[in-house]
């Protein structure tokens, strides 16, 4: 149970939130046309005679849109429905060039389902909450009207008529902004890993509509609003935040909320009135005659279950169990899909280099994935996405760490260097001269040179400021540029100061 | 020369194969006689270039020694619902006026593909919504036919394939394409004297065809006898992946398949069909049709069709309502006509537009099938209505586990005066009688010329089939043809 509660005159207030959110799949080409779907092509540059409605034009249903939804639905436990069928939403706007959108009103192809969030990392176990879906089906996008071309007239860009949609609805299970925004967050996270979403939210690949209804708690569901478009899990939260003030306010001060559709600014962080539902559309939803119900074998319904990748809660779960990861670790590098494929890229190859079983060498590669490479990417303002050391060569460094060649000091500047350059860690050791050295003498040299530039903290430490030790290594360490065997070095500093 | 225009598309193919006369002799020829015939209004646009080019190539291929396909060196007319590429393509109505697609209907490939060449665009009720032809915004077509009372009143050639009857019957052409949605291919077959066929729902691709009501919508062919139509129809059909509602099928060789003998063959005779007040020619013409079917060697059955009287009324809420939803891509925002009053809004836009680009029986269809899919009403009209049609469905699949074929009359009267029902949707609703349950069903029929009635003007028997089963259909009929002789044509007036 969410304790989030709205304050407010005549007492405290929960909010209740439903997310429909929709989904762009995935895919070559567009829901019934061949069309491409990439984004930021020029305008109507990706329009089949079916997207632009032209006369006798008929959809045929891309498999690869279909499978999507499934592999989708099977991602979140979902009832698989072996039948669908399509049907026609009717309504007129210049970025609908059929006058109707297909979709799936009364039989979809996904029934009910669920997600798991946590919304206490530091105590997952009494944290997690279930959050009911309640459907998902696959429609059309609709095109983009553009009014900044002419001075008095609109233009329409239909490239993304016809793409394919999958609207995942959730049941009105959330009751704070955290847990709305945690849902967005998991949801997201699947979709990616499943890769039937590509989840850029900016892009408009991914966009939620908000449902917000506020009661005094153990009352019965008060009247709800729709805010339309949401696009950033950021802005999702703040609309549930804004809405429920709203709506509180409304009804304190006597008022009654309507059932409409609202539109958020985000520059005024408040959300306003689109349509009532008075004025709302009779869409006049038939089954699309054009198509034939869908209908789903047990063979393909196989393949998309065979095809699903291993999903973040269970890949989390491996990493703590089976490779021994912290639980910081594994929840970091399960949480985008391709920060996990670059570390398990990593783990292998770590592995294969050194001859030694996964298991052994992920908890090392975790290590220095998470605090080396994502602290100097942060540094250089950059991502793991556009890292240009590759899992190989993260690898390979990692190896002349683990075979003493370079010290763990020395293979901080290698990354330095292999950031810089792109190029590969035994070069860069090697044109370098970065090997670690073993050689006593060169050790006792620059040991004393340290202790002798240093005589007052020897004398400190000797009086039993033992923390100082530390301070004697890390100089040797840097007068000798890292290629010191920090074990020798160790030894050596702790003889001289007997 | 002018004989050739009396040949049918299988001696003409012939004749063209055995080298007795060239394709492009008969191109011309049919050229000539299209030229000659505007006051019949029979094509919006004729392209007799095109027949000559078709023609042209057919010869080159004889020259060469190729192969001239099912349908080479015929020329043919194609209802103008059909997008030809480079070719106005109009439904006959004022919003697709002066629109030429960039694209060709699958249908019409695969007769040009066949050998066929277009001498033009054949009239139609607009968006194929019509009984007459007299929805048409280019004007009615005037059917060749005349009542034998020695007047000269303007006949219907029946709708909506009426440009294609009137063609076909006035031999402006030896075949033309039709579409069939709740009779438009065999009622303007009947009033006009010549066969027409509508295959089973699926057999031909709807893509490239301008929709009316997508679930009933079917191309067929038109010609003057079965073996002409059997010939066109499998140059036409055939599986399409471009349409989802295509029948994944071989096309079977019906030509080939002919045959009018129906010994062991049971012909089905339905009951309801018989309605109170029947035109007593219609039904003379019904009982003479039973007769031949039986010399033909075939057993009659009396079957039961019990839900029929509902046929009408819920195809008239199914086709309107689908035609509400596929007509509203007819928005003036991509192609076609745009009305933009003064000042006008997107609204404005819309409502100035489909005002002036849909003639009065377009917007009735659209305001009815927008009613009926509305809110409140869906449930007791469009899913009764649905409802219903299963159980026609149910009811002719009852009726075919005791008969193979089912006869009974195309339209209820022979073709009736231009005007005189164009006031009165109902009455005009109700030549559709006979038609619509084998549409609801997606059932293959077609309508054979039967004889002429006490006015002179041609009869026609719609013979109904099981699924797929076109051969029964086209063999009952050949059955018919064999034992009518049908040889009247309308006198040269025009």
């Amino acid at each position: 149970m969410s304790d989030y509660r709205v304050h407010g005159a005549t007492g405290e207030w929960e909010v209740v939130i439903g997310l429909e959110v929709h989904a762009q799949v995935t895919s070559q080409s567009k829901l019934f046309s061949g069309a491409a779907t990439a984004f930021g092509a020029e305008p109507n540059s990706q329009v089949s005679l079916v997207d632009a409605a032209m006369p006798g034009m008929l959809p045929v249903p891309n498999r690869e849109c279909i499978r999507q939804a499934v592999r989708t639905g099977m991602a979140l436990n979902a009832q698989i429905n072996p039948w669908s069928r399509f049907d026609r939403k009717n309504y007129f706007y210049a970025d609908l060039p059929q006058g109707y959108q297909i979709s799936q009103l009364y039989f979809p192809i996904v029934g009910e389902g669920e997600i798991d969030v946590v919304l206490d990392e530091k105590s997952p176990e009494t944290s997690t909450k279930t959050i009911g879906i309640e459907r998902i089906h696959v429609e059309q996008d609709a095109g983009k009207l553009m009014h900044d071309q002419h001075p008095t007239m609109s233009y329409v860009d239909l490239n993304r008529s016809g793409v394919a949609l999958m609207e995942i609805v959730s049941r009105p299970d959330m009751r704070s902004p955290a847990e709305a925004g945690a849902y967005l967050t998991k949801l997201r996270q699947i979709l990616r890993y499943v890769g039937s979403c590509d989840g850029n939210m900016d892009q408009g690949s991914m966009r939620a509509d908000v449902n917000v209804s506020v009661r005094k708690p153990g009352d019965e569901f008060g009247t709800r609003t729709e805010t339309k478009n949401v696009n950033s899990v950021r802005f999702v939260m703040a609309v549930v935040e804004a809405e429920a003030r709203r709506q509180v306010d409304v009804i304190e001060d006597g008022g009654r909320i309507v059932q409409e559709t609202r539109l958020y600014d985000p520059d005024r962080n408040e959300t306003r009135s689109m349509r009532s539902k008075e004025d709302a559309h009779d869409y006049r939803y038939f089954p699309d005659p054009d198509l034939l119900p869908l209908e789903l074998d047990q063979a393909f319904l196989d393949e998309c279950e065979a095809s699903l990748p291993e999903l973040p809660d269970a890949k989390r779960a491996r990493y703590e169990g089976a490779l021994g990861l912290s639980a910081y670790n594994a929840r970091v590098l399960t949480s985008d899909v391709e920060t996990a494929r670059w570390f398990e890229r990593l783990v292998t190859a770590t592995a294969a280099n050194a001859g030694k079983g996964e298991a052994e060498v992920a908890k090392q590669a975790s290590n220095w994935l998470t605090s080396e490479l994502f602290g100097a990417l942060n540094k250089l303002g950059t991502d793991l996405a556009s890292s240009p050391v590759t899992p190989d060569n993260g690898a390979e460094l990692l190896g002349l760490v683990a075979s003493g060649t370079i010290s763990g000091s020395a293979a901080k500047l290698v990354l330095e260097k292999m950031l810089a350059s792109g190029d590969r860690a035994a070069a860069i050791v090697e044109r370098e001269g970065l090997t670690q050295t073993s050689d006593t003498g060169a050790i006792e040299a620059a040991v004393d040179a340290v202790l002798a530039a240093n005589a007052d903290k020897v004398q400190q430490y000797k009086d039993g400021k033992e923390a100082l030790f530390g301070f004697f290594v890390g100089q040797t360490m840097k007068a000798m540029q890292g290629k010191g065997n920090p074990g020798l070095v160790n030894e050596v500093i702790k003889a001289k100061l007997g | 020369m002018t004989s050739l225009t009396d040949l049918g598309v299988a001696a003409i193919r012939d004749g063209v194969a055995a080298g007795t006369f060239t394709a492009v002799e008969v191109a011309e020829a049919f050229n000539a006689n299209v030229a000659a015939a505007s006051a019949l209004n029979a094509f919006i646009v004729t392209t007799p270039e095109l027949a000559l080019g078709a023609a042209k190539a057919t010869d080159t291929r004889r020259a060469k020694g190729e192969a001239l396909g099912l349908m080479g060196g015929v020329p043919i007319g194609m209802k103008d619902l059909f997008a030809t590429k480079g070719v106005q393509t109009t439904a006959a109505s004022h919003m697709l006026e002066g629109f030429v697609p960039e694209y060709e209907s699958t249908v019409s490939q695969k007769l040009w593909d066949a050998g066929a060449g277009m001498l033009g665009k054949l009239n139609l009720d607009q968006f194929a919504m019509g009984s007459s032809n007299e929805t048409s915004y280019f004007g009615n077509v005037i059917s060749p036919w005349r009542r034998g009372d020695g007047g000269n009143a303007a006949l219907a050639p029946g709708g909506s394939s009426g440009g294609s009857s009137t063609a076909v019957s006035a031999r402006l052409a030896p075949a033309a394409t039709g579409t069939d949605t709740g009779g438009s291919i065999r009622q303007p077959a009947a009033f006009t004297g010549i066969s027409g066929i509508k295959p089973t729902y699926g057999r031909c691709s709807r893509w490239g065809i301008v929709a009316f009501a997508s679930s009933l919508d079917q191309a067929g062919s038109m010609a003057r006898d079965v073996r002409d139509c059997a010939i066109m129809l499998e140059a036409m059909a055939g599986f399409d992946p471009k349409d989802a509602t295509s029948l994944d099928l071989a096309v079977p060789q019906w030509e080939a398949g002919l045959s009018g003998d129906l010994t062991g063959k049971k012909v089905g005779v339905p009951t309801e069909y018989r309605m109170d007040g029947m035109d007593p020619d219609v039904a003379a013409s019904w009982d003479q049709g039973i007769a031949w079917l039986r010399d033909a060697g075939a057993e009659i059955v009396e079957i039961s069709l019990p839900h029929t009287k509902y046929a009408l009324p819920a195809y008239y809420i199914i086709a309107p309502a689908e035609a509400s939803s596929n007509l509203a891509r007819y928005d003036g925002v991509r192609y076609g006509l745009r009305e933009l009053p003064d000042g006008a809004g997107l609204q404005d836009m819309y409502a100035a537009t489909r005002a002036a680009g849909f003639g009065a029986e377009v917007k009735r269809r659209i305001m009815i099938g927008t009613y009926v899919l509305s809110a409140g009403f869906y449930d007791a009209y469009y899913t009764q209505a649905q409802k219903v049609r299963t159980l026609i469905s149910r009811d002719f699949a009852q009726a075919f586990a005791l008969c193979d074929v089912i006869l009974a009359p195309t339209a209820p009267t022979a073709a009736f005066g231009l005007g005189e029902k164009s006031d009165d949707p109902l009455a005009m609703y109700l030549n559709d009688v006979f038609a619509v349950p084998a549409s609801l069903a997606g059932l293959p029929a077609m309508s054979v010329p039967a004889g002429l009635n006490r006015e002179g003007l041609p009869l026609g028997l719609q013979i109904i089939g099981r699924p797929f089963d076109e051969q029964g259909v086209l063999n009952a009929g050949l059955a018919i043809e064999q034992r009518a002789g049908f040889a009247a044509r309308p006198e040269k007036w025009w």
